[in-house]
């Protein structure tokens, strides 16, 4: 295992289409939602531990080595909006291309044959963190972060957000990261053992109905 | 279990503490009202429940059964403690469920228990007489309310209570598994209030775990109050709205023929899940909104699906 490794795969910039998705951002600016840095930071810290920590566990529980097909059946019935599923699948796709461009495996190969129009991106990262010799933990990081970093660059974008602003937004997370990550690889342990029945539920009611309004509009700057 | 809901929905306490005086519940269609009080609580009902030094143990059982002449009979009716279910007038093949509160709670450290089941082709339907109020207790231990919900193949299953309350100072996980056989039915709404008129919540998860023939369609924690994960209140979550629902819908016919995503007003939309189910999700500035709104939902969609006539709802 090479701890560079970790930084090519969460690097924004390592093509995997994060860029196009605002993580629910865009619904929450234009709701009046988000108008600064306080607002993104309460919503990024509401997302990190419901969203981000479900991702967590899942892409830790891939990382393991548990069945990605029922993880990505566990994803589904943690993701009640049908546009999320559908970005979640999307972004799995991309990943899963360059994940196999980057570090190829026969699971990736396999993960791609299973599922043709994608599978819960999670499970994607958890897979390519295996392949590219990371463990649970660190796939757990790069799943958590990400579910922050993806609304916080968007809004500079949406709102004209100072950039310095938005990262210190993200720098002050730092210790709810490792927290969310420590229950994250527990869970994605106990899941190991017991089934994806063991993985965190947690759920943002907000995040889920406006992705539905989100995806009705005629025109929008993010995919989701 | 012979005694009628009327004479047993007097379930009344008396508030004996400073800091949760009697505080009327003005939400939705509660018409009873359940007192408050964390230090004392007298049973309207006298059955002694098994307490331990934590709290109450109790756990209700309801099991329906086709009973081969069209209609639903309930060959276990059992309750203890807090959980009274009184059997009511239902329809011509509907078995009719309330469940009544003979104590106040759950209270801090009381482990209750709902375990309901309908049998191949049962219809059972499964109300409450009141809302129920989570409170602090004597100890400080969190209290559990867990709801079992199993259904055979071309059973149906109602399960329609009033609110969860959750008041200051409370500490409730509830945890609600409804297991499905492939061809069966479920209504399930969940209403979460976060607090009674103007009070702060307390500490609320609720997890919600929906399977059809062994797979998970739907699984969804919400925690919130003091001490539950950052930003429950904020803008990706909740952001200030004070109650929050889920209604379900699991029909076989869904596996066909799906709903079609909509919004329902501003915060609330329709989905359909990764499997038969349909699910409304809905967050609203109080419960009276909250209720119409999933009322009006599942009235509508029902209707769409040519659902029971209006007195079976």
């Amino acid at each position: 295992m090479t701890k560079a490794a970790l930084l090519v795969l969460a690097d924004g910039r390592f093509p995997a289409g994060g860029h196009a998705h605002s993580g629910g951002a865009e619904a929450a600016v234009r709701a009046g939602r988000i108008t600064g840095a306080a607002d993104l930071a309460d919503f990024c810290r509401g997302r990190l531990h419901t969203a981000g920590l479900v991702a967590a566990a899942l892409a830790g529980a891939a990382a393991l080595g548990c069945d990605p097909v029922e993880l990505d059946a566990a994803a589904d019935a943690r993701t009640p909006s049908p546009a999320l599923r559908l970005a979640a699948r999307k972004l799995g796709r991309q990943l899963v291309r360059a994940a196999r461009a980057t570090w190829p495996t026969p699971e990736l190969d396999a993960l791609a044959r299973g599922f043709p129009k994608g599978a819960h991106q999670p499970v994607v990262l958890g897979l390519t963190a295996r392949a590219a010799g990371l463990g649970p933990e660190e796939a757990a990081y790069c799943a958590a972060y990400e579910s922050v970093s993806g609304p916080a660059t968007a809004t500079v974008r949406l709102l004209s957000l100072d950039p310095f602003d938005a990262t210190a937004v993200l720098a002050r997370l730092a210790p709810e990261l490792d927290q969310v990550v420590e229950r994250a690889v527990a869970a994605a342990r106990r899941a190991a053992l017991d089934g994806p029945g063991a993985l965190p539920a947690c759920s943002a009611p907000l995040l889920e109905i406006a992705a539905e309004a989100h995806a009705a509009w005629p025109v929008r700057l993010f995919a989701s | 279990m012979t005694t009628t809901a009327t004479t047993a929905t007097t379930a009344t306490t008396t508030a004996t503490t400073a800091t949760t005086a009697t505080t009327t519940v003005t939400t939705a269609a509660t018409a009873t009202t359940v007192a408050t009080g964390a230090a004392r609580r007298t049973a309207a009902v006298p059955v002694a429940p098994p307490t331990t030094a934590a709290g109450v143990r109790a756990t209700a059982r309801i099991v329906a059964r086709d009973d081969g002449r069209g209609g639903t009979c309930l060959p276990v009716l059992a309750g203890e403690g807090p959980l009274a279910p009184r059997r009511t007038r239902g329809g011509a093949a509907e078995a009719r469920v309330l469940l009544v509160g003979a104590m106040s709670g759950p209270l801090g450290g009381d482990r209750l228990t709902v375990d309901a089941r309908a049998e191949a082709g049962a219809r059972l339907r499964i109300g409450s007489a009141a809302a129920t109020i989570a409170l602090p207790g004597q100890v400080p231990a969190p209290a559990r309310y867990d709801v079992r919900l199993t259904v055979a193949d071309g059973g149906e299953l109602r399960w329609l209570p009033e609110q969860l309350i959750s008041a200051r100072g409370s500490d409730l996980h509830v945890a609600t598994h409804a297991d499905l056989a492939p061809t069966a039915r479920l209504v399930l709404r969940e209403e979460q209030v976060l607090g009674r008129a103007g009070e702060l919540p307390g500490r609320l998860t609720s997890r919600l775990t929906v399977r059809i023939g062994g797979r998970a369609v739907l699984d969804q924690e919400l925690s919130c109050g003091p001490g539950a994960p950052g930003g429950w209140d904020g803008p990706a979550v909740l952001a200030g709205h004070r109650a929050v629902g889920q209604l379900v819908l699991v029909r076989p016919e869904f596996a066909h023929t799906p709903v079609t995503s909509r919004l329902l007003g501003e915060a609330a939309a329709l989905v359909p899940l990764a499997g038969p189910a349909a699910l409304v999700s809905a967050v609203a500035p109080d419960a009276l909104r909250l209720r119409r709104l999933l009322d009006a939902a599942l009235g509508e969609l029902e209707a769409a699906l040519g659902g029971p006539p209006e007195e079976l709802r």
